[in-house]
């Protein structure tokens, strides 16, 4: 059973790899969102050396790493799912002998591995050379950074999960979907710290699963969260990942009792 | 005639979409919410960076909000009637380009009539009604010609947007792989509606030759802004949209002869 899981992600990475050179421009891309940003916040900080908690240093680290961690645990199983059941295809999925959802994540994986090894570790090397980042010089930080964004993609992947799954309640999420989308990078800390919105709000994103993706990972890395509240920053993820087990599994049995295929 | 003929269908289309909507009619709402979310997110991020500056590049907050209000008429029109973000695995992977291509009508206007998005004109008007509070907020003047330039402005925006993402899907033409570069894409959009000064040589003139997003946006809306007026810029909005909706059509039409079909 586990080696048919192993099978999966094997297959979505070597179909990645097909597609790899898609993947160069992505690397260019990405450096284009994390030169937009490095001097839109540069505008920002003008001559202010600290905000929010960040130093103007900091905050370019920050802006890098939380891109290319997006580059890592980005991924459209929303759209592969909602594709699935507006097709129909699911379906057909549900009567094979494991789970659509942890077939789902296991590709997710796959691509994640993918990621991970061909989009964000050269694309690192590449915004490293071009903008002036600070990388932590201690192992161990090296480290828990990695296991952090392990927990980014774990989240991510649920999040992504759940809104695919909609398209068993509504019949068209792609609005749905495009919103999930602007949500995540916001609330997760891509565009904006949690710690520059506005004392309530901040108060408020530290209770949603969002700031969990990227914002911790991304004040760990760059030093902003240090010490023991390292680990608090951890132990949150890994309660996220927990808490949003328990929705995935409830919708999945709602769903299979009300589904019907359109013109399948 | 080839004109009145695609319009006579384009009421056809739209009569269908309205019977097909009555019986989805909660995903309507759903659609036009997040749609209306989608922005609010944007706009957040706008409240949010002003909390920490009071100017982005000697611009103040108003006046990016006015940019934005502006951004949101093209982006809506453009979004109402170039709906191919599922083009690749709708038409290309599922084959239903061969359909499409066995009619008389043009492949272009079939698949675009086939995903019209009316509701995404609603925010058009909140786009409007946003620049519309900017502009009382900015005392600016209201000349006579005020409207007929907004509408020449909007007409080459939505031209450019046009012109790019229908080039983008056509790539799927060329390589049947789903390419993955539209999502991709999507960051890149939102940069042309921020003070373009901020920027460096290589991002500006990205935004301006290349993928020209910033005449979605700040070039176009500094006509009315007296502070930042550049006419040339302005004006060069509906010629950078007739060049790049013609680049687009090309690309479409070439890539269509090119097709043989994913053999699915």
């Amino acid at each position: 059973m586990i080696s048919a899981y192993v099978d999966f992600i094997r297959i979505r990475f070597l179909t990645m790899l097909a597609y790899r050179v898609n993947y160069y421009s992505g690397i260019v891309i990405y450096a284009i969102n994390i030169g937009a940003y490095y001097f839109m916040w540069k505008a920002i900080y003008g001559d202010a050396e600290q905000l929010g908690g960040f130093t103007a240093g900091q905050m370019t680290t920050y802006v890098a790493v939380s891109w290319m961690a997006r580059a890592f645990y980005f991924n459209n199983l929303d759209r592969e799912i909602s594709n699935d059941i507006r097709d129909g295809s699911v379906a057909v999925q549900m009567t094979r002998p494991y789970s659509y959802i942890m077939v789902k994540m296991m590709q997710g994986f796959g691509e994640g591995l993918f990621r991970l090894l061909l989009f964000m570790a050269p694309g690192m090397v590449v915004v490293t050379l071009i903008f002036p980042i600070e990388l932590p010089t201690d192992p161990v930080l090296w480290m828990i950074f990695l296991v952090m964004i392990w927990f980014s993609f774990l989240i991510n992947s649920q999040i992504n999960v759940m809104t695919g799954l909609f398209a068993f309640f509504v019949e068209n999420n792609e609005g749905l979907m495009r919103m999930k989308r602007v949500t995540v990078d916001l609330l997760s800390g891509v565009v904006v710290p949690i710690a520059f919105f506005p004392g309530w709000a901040s108060e408020v994103l530290k209770w949603l699963p969002f700031q969990a993706i990227t914002y911790l990972p991304g004040s760990v890395f760059t030093g902003r969260i240090a010490g023991s509240a390292v680990w608090e920053a951890l132990l949150v993820q890994a309660a996220w990942f927990v808490a949003l087990i328990a929705p995935i599994a409830l919708m999945w049995r709602a769903a299979r009792k009300r589904l019907f295929v359109q013109g399948g | 005639m080839k004109i009145g003929y695609t319009l006579s269908l384009f009421r056809e289309y739209l009569a269908n979409y309205i019977k097909t909507k009555m019986t989805y009619r909660a995903d309507f709402w759903v659609e036009v919410v997040s749609d209306l979310m989608f922005s609010a997110m944007n706009l957040v991020f706008i409240f949010v960076v002003f909390q920490h500056t009071p100017s982005l590049g000697d611009w103040s907050q108003a006046e990016v909000v006015f940019v934005y209000g502006y951004f949101m008429i093209p982006y809506g029109i453009f979004g109402a009637f170039v709906n191919l973000w599922n083009f690749s695995e709708r038409y290309i992977v599922k084959g239903e380009m061969d359909r499409v291509l066995t009619r008389p009508a043009g492949s272009l206007s079939q698949v675009l009539l086939e995903n019209v998005d009316p509701p995404s004109l609603i925010g058009s008007l909140v786009g409007l009604g946003i620049m519309g509070a900017a502009w009382a907020r900015l005392g600016l003047p209201l000349d006579w010609y005020d409207p007929l330039v907004l509408i020449v402005m909007v007409a080459g925006s939505v031209l450019i947007y046009m012109g790019i993402y229908i080039a983008l899907a056509a790539i799927s033409f060329y390589s049947d792989a789903p390419t993955g570069i539209v999502p991709l894409m999507f960051n890149i959009q939102n940069y042309g509606r921020y003070p373009i000064q901020i920027y460096n040589k290589g991002i500006r003139f990205l935004l301006t030759w290349v993928l020209p997003f910033a005449f979605v946006g700040v070039y176009p809306a500094a006509f009315f802004l007296e502070r930042h007026h550049h006419l040339l810029m302005a004006w060069l909005t509906p010629v950078m949209g007739a060049i790049f909706a013609a680049i687009g059509l090309a690309v479409w039409n070439h890539g269509v002869k090119r097709y043989r079909g994913a053999g699915s």
